[in-house]
């Protein structure tokens, strides 16, 4: 048992903290008051390396794994949760699952600019009746000679707007249930694509999201990643690896909630004391502290794991559940530290407030991974399973 | 061309100064960093290597933690470090010199580079008694350099404006703001410096002795500065406040 970080992920993570301060503090406010995307920031991302920790060297990557990946997303969130979205849906969307289950020539193709940010990639999986339940998705795909032809409709998808490309699922053999699902990569100037932004959301101003509609899109055959009937598989490992990149979200949201806290804390004066001084703020503060520490380290945990190569699930699910509440926690306790300069857009709070309502919702609602955990828990379904 | 960049860890430009039971600077819990102006040095150091295909070797003075600044040069670039812990209880201007022209006197090189003044001391001599030790030429505060052949052509700052200056080499040079805008290490960068050499060595590798680094300026006292007193807002209809105000400001505040 170590829970020391090694040398090199000490100096990603203060890599990350530097980028994060000096390139995109500076105009957080403004950048996510305008909803403003900032495409520069990806490739500097990709210049950085960030977007290759999980992908090998020889596809521009660096292989640095998992908790590498997990300390940039915790870094990039502290400072603008909208940015580790568009950092998680691109390394861990298309980037992983191409290389995991592409052919050598998808490889070639797409990995070089995913992970250089020259190429965005978006994910597409959840549909307007198709969300937690992922397999009642309706989009279909036909093999008609050397292409699928693509029809349906998706919904939520990140960066939607904006990408290069998308993974998308859809059912080659709807009769086989989760085993007749199948995972494409599809261009997105494809002919028979419609993408419509969803512009008014709650948060993550800056991360553009909207639906994409395919009316007979063709997609080339060799674009279908493993073999027909693996998209359900592939979907949940790479959910798996989604999670994880929220988890260490929330955390940093939570963290950006408490660095407000304490600085407001020590300045903010009534009664003729630092508020901070008051036992009830104190209350708050020591709260804040463990949940993002036990978040954190359950986020650790998770990626340690994969690093390891062994099934995760379980401990995915504990972290990304437990982060994601210990976020929503934290940043209602900054709220109410900040009280009414809190409820204005004068302090970054009210962001904080905003965003962190994403990361109960997105890649498993905080209910679905209650279910993974006790249904575990109870011997209904084992989450760790290694296929 | 072969270049040596002195580096030094600083305390963090944001870090909240305390003394503590001695009267010392307190250093617990203090985030580091690397020298701002010596990471201008690192970054020169690194662009007239990608031109000349040289070399470049960061040195350091400190404790263990200071591997952590030769860590970020190797990951910007650098080829070797060379960390060197002299384990005194007490240092100045002159114990450092004396010890870091030791250590480059060994090397071979082209070019010293530094930043101007480290943020912490300020005390802006260590390069130049470096360059005086080994009779070498110095610029200092320099905010654009050019290497010619066995030439330096560096542009200083100066008071009202610049100065262009011509020095042979080998030379010192000190790195103002505004010569550049050093570059972040990169992933890769960071797991290649692993790879890289990193030499340690104590006092008795550069054959010295404590007595021969002994300081010649000690510090008396640290004390903070005191902090500011409250505002005082002048009350009244405008053309008597003022009035007031000028009042006190003779009066009071003597500062007119």
């Amino acid at each position: 048992m170590n829970f020391d970080l090694p040398e090199e992920l000490q100096d990603i993570k203060r890599l990350a903290r530097d980028f994060a301060v000096s390139e995109v503090l500076p105009t957080v406010d403004a950048d996510d008051k305008a909803h403003r995307f900032r495409r520069d920031l990806v490739e500097k991302m990709g210049e950085l390396g960030f977007l290759g920790c999980v992908i090998p060297e020889e596809y521009g990557g660096n292989g640095l794994g998992y908790l590498a990946l997990a300390i940039l997303a915790e870094e990039i969130a502290r400072v603008h949760s909208s940015l580790r979205i568009i950092f998680a849906a691109n390394t861990l969307g298309p980037a992983i699952t191409i290389w995991r289950h592409g052919s050598e020539e998808l490889k070639q193709k797409y990995l070089p600019g995913l992970t250089s940010g020259k190429l965005l990639g978006c994910f597409a999986m959840t549909e307007p009746n198709a969300g937690s339940d992922v397999a009642s998705m309706k989009a279909r795909a036909v093999l008609e000679g050397d292409y699928y032809i693509l029809n349906g409709s998706k919904m939520w998808i990140s960066l939607a707007p904006v990408a290069d490309i998308a993974l998308v699922y859809a059912y080659t053999d709807p009769s086989q249930r989760a085993k007749g699902m199948s995972a494409f990569i599809v261009d997105m100037k494809s002919e028979g694509i419609t993408v419509e932004a969803i512009t008014e959301k709650l948060g993550n101003w800056s991360s553009p999201v909207g639906t994409i509609t395919f009316e007979n899109c063709k997609v080339p055959k060799e674009n279908l990643l493993g073999r027909e009937g693996q998209g359900f598989a592939i979907c949940m490992q790479q959910l798996d690896n989604t999670r994880l990149a929220s988890a260490a979200g929330a955390v940093g949201v939570a963290q950006a909630c408490l660095d407000a806290a304490i600085e407001y804390a020590n300045t903010r004066e009534q009664f003729g004391q630092p508020i901070g001084r008051f036992q009830m703020i104190q209350d708050m503060i020591a709260q804040m502290c463990v949940d993002i520490e036990a978040a954190r380290l359950l986020t650790y945990r998770a990626a340690f794991l994969k690093d390891k190569g062994v099934p995760n699930t379980l401990e995915t699910s504990m972290a990304k559940l437990f982060a994601s509440e210990a976020a929503n926690k934290c940043a209602d306790y900054a709220l109410r530290i900040y009280s009414a300069y809190g409820y204005s857009e004068e302090y970054p709070v009210a962001r904080f407030f905003r965003d962190a309502k994403y990361y109960q919702i997105v890649e498993g609602t905080s209910n679905i991974h209650k279910l993974i955990i006790s249904q575990d828990a109870l011997g209904y379904r084992k989450a760790n399973r290694s296929s | 061309m072969k270049v040596v960049v002195f580096t030094k860890q600083t305390f963090d430009t944001e870090a909240k100064i305390t003394l503590d039971d001695q009267g010392k600077i307190n250093p617990e819990g203090v985030s580091l960093i690397i020298n701002p102006y010596d990471e201008f040095a690192v970054e020169e150091a690194l662009r007239i290597k990608e031109k000349t295909k040289g070399e470049v070797t960061v040195v350091s003075m400190g404790g263990p933690k200071a591997q952590d600044v030769l860590r970020q040069a190797l990951a910007m670039g650098a080829d070797r470090a060379v960390l060197i812990t002299p384990e005194l209880e007490e240092m100045d201007e002159y114990t450092t010199a004396t010890i870091l022209a030791r250590a480059v006197s060994r090397m071979e090189y082209d070019l010293i580079l530094g930043g101007w003044r480290a943020i912490d001391d300020g005390s802006a001599q260590v390069a130049g008694r470096v360059a005086e030790i080994l009779g070498l030429p110095v610029v200092n505060m320099v905010i654009k350099l050019e290497i010619d052949g066995g030439r330096a052509l560096a542009t200083r700052e100066i008071e009202g404006g610049s100065e262009v200056v011509e020095v042979p080499l080998p030379a010192v040079i000190t790195a103002q703001k505004g010569l550049n805008e050093p570059r972040y290490p990169t992933m890769k960068g960071i797991m290649q410096a692993k790879k890289k050499p990193m030499e340690k060595l104590a006092l008795s590798d550069l054959g010295l002795t404590a007595e021969e680094v002994v300081p010649k300026v000690r510090a008396l006292k640290y004390f903070l500065p005191s902090p500011r007193a409250q505002g005082k807002i002048v009350p009244g209809e405008p053309a008597e406040a003022a009035a007031a105000l000028v009042r006190l400001l003779r009066e009071e505040a003597k500062v007119i």
